[in-house]
């Protein structure tokens, strides 16, 4: 067992309901996430996961509820202010820049520690150079964490799908976020991927502290690496505990397994 | 087997993120720099600056400030010449009004006002995309045309509707002969150039491709739209509105609204998707493209006709608008990155070359 050092409540969700028209994503969904820790959110398809985190990060703005981050309470925010007090993404489908090479794509990541002007850019002035520089320090230990080194120049649709999963997670750890949210990172890999990509969250988690929220179909890896699961079914919360506590509810398992007629 | 790193490692940052990476590369760029400024003034005729080079060079210029929207961040933009026109006419006022600025704050005020202008007709990109801009800059390819047509203040009330220029001065310099615009227009757009080439590798040049490839993601990482978009319209316009001025004042020297109509905005789009979209080397091998195959075709007419087959100037107008017509397709089919990217596939097998890996 890692040593854990859960803290305070850092994101708190309460009673958020959104809906497309008539389809209702989320209903009345509220839980906690504590600082340091490795929140799962499970469910089946369909389930509202990715909705949920979309709401967090203000892709998506439920109609109803409010979201504590930090102390500060809203409905929605902006997703620049919520990439700006330290929420972090990965995608479900990879959402990387195709045409940019692996550097790139995690420099981009870092695009909001840069704050030098066009002007200065444009004729390579010497605070724009040596943020440049002072970036793309950062951006190699990303990359050194991450064991990607050799593929820095190559252009992303060129890897492998299980190293862009890693560029994806590269490009949201170079913000330094607080908070991760990532969605299903371990979707469409295999098992040695999987422990790969695991690893790298636990490392994450245990290393830099980030507080981890993690969508993720594969139930081993979830009763594995999570401190404690949300399930979701339908938009609905059908269950919230420890992985154990998870496991045993027999709505939950009537959610993945169905029940007998 | 000459075009090879070996041997040439880089031990900081700095040296693995300049612009030319490889020794013989930035050779080739020297050298090319070296025999532009100081051979060919000497060398080249009249009809060589005035035909080729000179308009080579403007559209090149405005072909760059394209691609950074397009290419890089994007965005379409159907009426690009109107941004050109602007500078153009912006700077025709500035010089009626201010006699005696030096051309180059002349330049960069064209480029203000006409960035302005950008920042403006970018607004719609940030509630529609795609073809539905495209139709919005289309209408500001319109819209501009009429101004400058119907609103006579821009013109200074001639009568004809046309404007011509002074000869430029500054430094006390008047640059009349076709040999002095040359050097001046080469030396504004190597500048310009170099400025792009560092805008793409720095943030904001980031933040226009992480836009054009995955503007969710690029959102959440917290790229605002907004500021990403409407800096590319206003650099791009920017770029077109210093391209105009010179294409008024050093390449037409009088002209009217219909210089800088909706073929010549088609015109460039056709460089950047034959040159290669996201390239600022794909700009200038477009417009070198665009600007070469009409005095090309022209002289291979009469070679034509030796042969036997009767090809009338017509025709080879036609030929021309084939041509084009075709490479367009060929290129959006099978290379939509264009002869940059060919050329960089090739390069990166030279490196190689001969062996297999």
């Amino acid at each position: 067992m890692r040593p854990r050092n859960i803290g305070d409540v850092i994101l708190d969700v309460k009673n958020i309901s959104l809906s497309f028209g008539g389809v209702k994503a989320l209903q009345n969904i509220s839980f906690d996430v504590k600082e340091h820790e490795v929140r799962a959110i499970i469910g089946p398809n369909g389930a509202g996961k990715s909705s949920m985190l979309n709401c967090i990060n203000g892709v998506y703005h439920p109609q109803e509820g409010e979201i504590v981050y930090q102390g500060e309470v809203r409905r929605d925010m902006d997703t620049h202010h919520a990439a700006e007090s330290g929420i972090g993404r990965t995608f479900q489908n990879l959402a990387l820049f195709k045409g940019m090479s692996v550097l790139d794509n995690i420099m981009t990541g870092r695009n909001l520690k840069m704050k030098t002007g066009i002007l200065a850019q444009a004729l390579h002035l010497g605070p724009a150079r040596a943020e440049e520089l002072r970036e793309r320090e950062f951006v190699e230990h990303v990359i050194d964490f991450l064991e990607i080194q050799a593929y820095r120049k190559t252009p992303v649709g060129r890897m492998p799908y299980g190293l862009q999963k890693r560029v994806d997670l590269g490009r949201a750890l170079a913000a330094q976020p607080k908070v991760l949210l990532l969605d299903e990172p371990m979707a469409g890999m295999n098992m040695e991927e999987k422990q790969d990509m695991c690893r790298f969250v636990l490392d994450i988690n245990d290393e830099f502290g980030t507080t981890i929220v993690l969508i993720e179909h594969d139930m081993g890896v979830v009763m594995d690496i999570s401190d404690r699961v949300v399930v979701l079914d339908y938009g609905r919360k059908i269950g919230d505990g420890t992985p154990e506590v998870v496991r045993n509810d027999p709505e939950v398992i009537k959610a993945y397994l169905g029940v007998g007629h | 087997m000459f075009y090879r790193e070996n041997g040439q490692f880089k031990s900081t940052y700095r040296e693995d993120q300049q612009i030319l990476g490889i020794r013989q590369d930035r050779w080739f760029i020297f050298g090319l720099i070296a025999f532009a400024l100081l051979v060919v003034p000497y060398w080249g005729s009249d009809y060589m600056f005035r035909a080729i080079l000179i308009p080579f060079l403007i559209v090149s210029l405005a072909a760059i400030g394209l691609n950074l929207l397009v290419g890089y961040c994007g965005q379409i933009s159907l009426g690009h010449a109107a941004f050109m026109a602007i500078g153009a006419y912006a700077a025709y006022n500035i010089v009626v009004h201010f006699p005696g600025l030096n051309f180059i704050v002349v330049l960069v005020l064209a480029g203000l006002v006409s960035a302005l202008v950008g920042i403006l007709f970018g607004l719609p990109s940030l509630q529609i995309k795609g073809l539905y801009l495209g139709v919005a800059t289309l209408a500001a390819q319109f819209f501009v045309d009429w101004v400058f047509a119907r609103v006579k203040w821009f013109t200074n009330y001639s009568s004809s509707g046309g404007v011509s220029t002074a000869p430029v001065e500054m430094f006390g310099w008047t640059i009349d002969t076709p040999m002095e615009k040359y050097v001046f227009i080469l030396v504004v757009v190597m500048v310009f150039t170099l400025m792009a080439k560092n805008l793409v590798r720095g943030h904001i040049g980031r933040s226009w491709m992480a836009m054009r490839d995955m503007d969710v993601a690029a959102e959440v990482i917290g790229i605002r739209p907004m500021y990403a978009k409407l800096t590319a319209f206003a650099v791009s316009a920017f770029y077109a509105g210093v391209a105009g001025a010179m294409w008024g004042f050093l390449h037409l020297g009088s002209w009217e609204p219909a210089a800088f109509s909706i073929n010549f905005s088609l015109n460039l789009l056709f460089m950047i998707i034959i040159g290669g979209m996201g390239s600022i080397l794909g700009s200038f091998i477009g417009a070198a493209f665009i600007v070469l195959l009409p005095l090309a075709l022209s002289q291979a007419l009469p070679l034509l006709n030796n042969l036997g087959l009767k090809v009338d100037t017509a025709m080879a107008s036609h030929l021309e608008f084939m041509i084009f017509g075709a490479l367009i397709v060929f290129f959006l089919i099978v290379e939509p990155l264009g002869i940059a990217r060919l050329w960089a596939v090739a390069k990166e097998k030279l490196r190689l070359w001969p062996f297999p890996h």
